[in-house]
């Protein structure tokens, strides 16, 4: 083995534990002083880490960079499973002949059409939420609940299962709260479940999304493939979720430990969609920087040579706090004229319900502030219990009252 | 000549994400981080129609060149 200069030692990743929502500080420490590291994570193979925006950017966004050549290698992962991630393992065009069948359900405009009876489900279950007296938990009442219920009139998906998905759910977005054998037999059981969905509308058509899915595959069997439809599908149903469902708490949290930003919103509920993106900025998902890119031919990435078939994670958490381009980086400021966050991701990948996300997550905060003006923790900050061995950080329960 | 599509990228809206230059890559390329199509009248294609399908913020217009009527986003 030569060692060439550009070749130091790996450091274990993630830093450590994730705490909370608070990124770990060694993130800003790298954006100055390495802002290419190498990483090694507890399953797969070594990689570079970019922390710096505009590195994290060219990763994610350039053609060069390709998610389709990681299959087959032994990805770092946090996760000891390495599962096909579908349309996650593509690279354009052949990403694209999956992501444009459900991209055209998730425009800005057809999500438009979604908000007011996303508004209805919201107010029905804070009705109900109100009515049971303060304090009451959130999570259970509201932010699940919520994009459940959108998801599934979205897709066709009975509302009244669901009990049964988010247990499978949680496969999709499990690092280590499931044994490997748990995680196949949940996913094995929301594909029987989605393939059940479909047999139905082979028998009876639908105009839901399901449905439009199904249509699509029966059509023209080169545009999707049977074993495509249901991995999409599920993969849909859990993401849709999923995702809105984490993020829905950790807005509330971040906000009722920030008051001052709590009663901006209740004072000024224009700057909802503002704090949407602020706080899609601000919060930091994901637990560690995931789904490596390979670089197809050698690159430069700053000072170093990256060469190519080296696998390079990106961190959307580190970008989003990066103090070249943003001002302030660690504060909570709704007022930013520009926000170019990469909260839903960059590039081929970019988060293709973000639109979706974005309404639901206006829907949420809006219609919080606006019923529970004086909202507060019913525990103290410790007391609060965050889920582990995840994909993403997120509470378990959110105790308030009003 | 009938039939022909307008093709048109709004650059403030533009994120330069890269999924119509990965999608139709004889159609857009990315210049100063942001796509761009490299003719504004094409033919029908439907590598041109997912582009602006795919596009994550609808920065993609495609019309009908001699109608106005909007081909996509669907």
């Amino acid at each position: 083995m030569t060692q060439t200069p550009q070749v130091m030692p790996a450091r274990n990743y993630p830093f450590g534990e994730a705490d909370r929502l608070n990124l770990d500080p060694f993130y800003a420490h790298l954006r100055g002083a390495e802002p290419l590291t190498r990483v090694r994570l507890p399953y797969g193979e070594e990689a570079w880490l970019a922390t710096r925006y505009d590195d994290v950017r060219l990763v994610l966004g350039d053609a060069r960079f390709s998610r389709a050549a990681g299959v087959g290698r032994d990805e770092p992962r946090t996760h000891p499973r390495q599962g096909d991630s579908g349309m996650l393992s593509m690279d354009p065009p052949e990403h694209t002949r999956l992501r444009k069948l459900i991209a055209k359900a998730f425009t800005a405009r057809r999500v438009e059409t979604l908000r007011p009876r996303t508004q209805e489900i919201a107010t029905g279950l804070l009705d109900a939420f109100e009515a049971k007296g303060t304090p009451g938990d959130l999570v259970e009442h509201f932010s699940t609940p919520l994009p459940v219920a959108v998801i599934c009139e979205l897709l066709g998906v009975p509302f009244e299962d669901r009990d049964k998905f988010q247990v499978w759910s949680e496969a999709i977005i499990s690092t280590t709260s499931l044994t490997p054998q748990q995680i196949q037999d949940y996913l094995d059981s929301l594909w029987g479940y989605i393939a059940q969905l479909i047999a139905q509308r082979r028998v009876a058509e639908t105009d839901d999304l399901l449905g439009a899915l199904v249509r699509t595959r029966d059509e023209d069997n080169d545009r999707l493939s049977e074993q495509e439809l249901v991995q999409l599908s599920a993969g849909l149903l859990a993401a849709g979720h999923e995702t809105t469902v984490t993020q829905i708490p950790n807005f509330v949290y971040v906000l009722l430990t920030n008051p001052d930003r709590w009663r901006e919103l209740v004072a000024h509920p224009d700057r909802v969609p503002a704090a949407v993106e602020e706080l899609m900025r601000y919060v930091p998902l994901g637990t560690a920087a995931a789904f490596a890119r390979y670089a197809t031919e050698d690159i430069m990435l700053g000072d170093i040579l990256v060469r190519a078939g080296e696998p390079v994670l990106g961190s959307l958490a580190s970008a989003n706090r990066d103090e070249r381009i943003f001002d302030h980086p660690d504060e909570l400021d709704f007022a930013r004229e520009v926000n170019p966050h990469m909260g839903f991701g960059h590039g081929p990948h970019h988060c293709v319900g973000a639109q979706l996300a974005r309404m639901e997550l206006q829907v949420a905060i809006g219609s919080l502030v606006a019923r529970f003006p004086n909202l507060e923790l019913a525990v103290a900050e410790e007391e609060l219990e965050w889920k582990k061995g995840m994909l993403v950080r997120g509470l378990r329960a959110l105790p308030v009252r009003w | 000549m009938s039939g022909q599509w307008r093709v048109q990228v709004d650059r403030d809206r533009c994120i330069g994400s890269g999924l119509c230059a990965g999608t139709a890559p004889d159609h857009f390329e990315l210049v100063d981080k942001k796509s761009r199509p490299l003719r504004d009248l094409v033919d029908p294609s439907e590598d041109v129609s997912d582009a602006a399908d795919c596009c994550p913020v609808e920065a993609i217009l495609v019309t009908d060149a001699t109608t106005g009527t909007t081909i996509a986003p669907a």
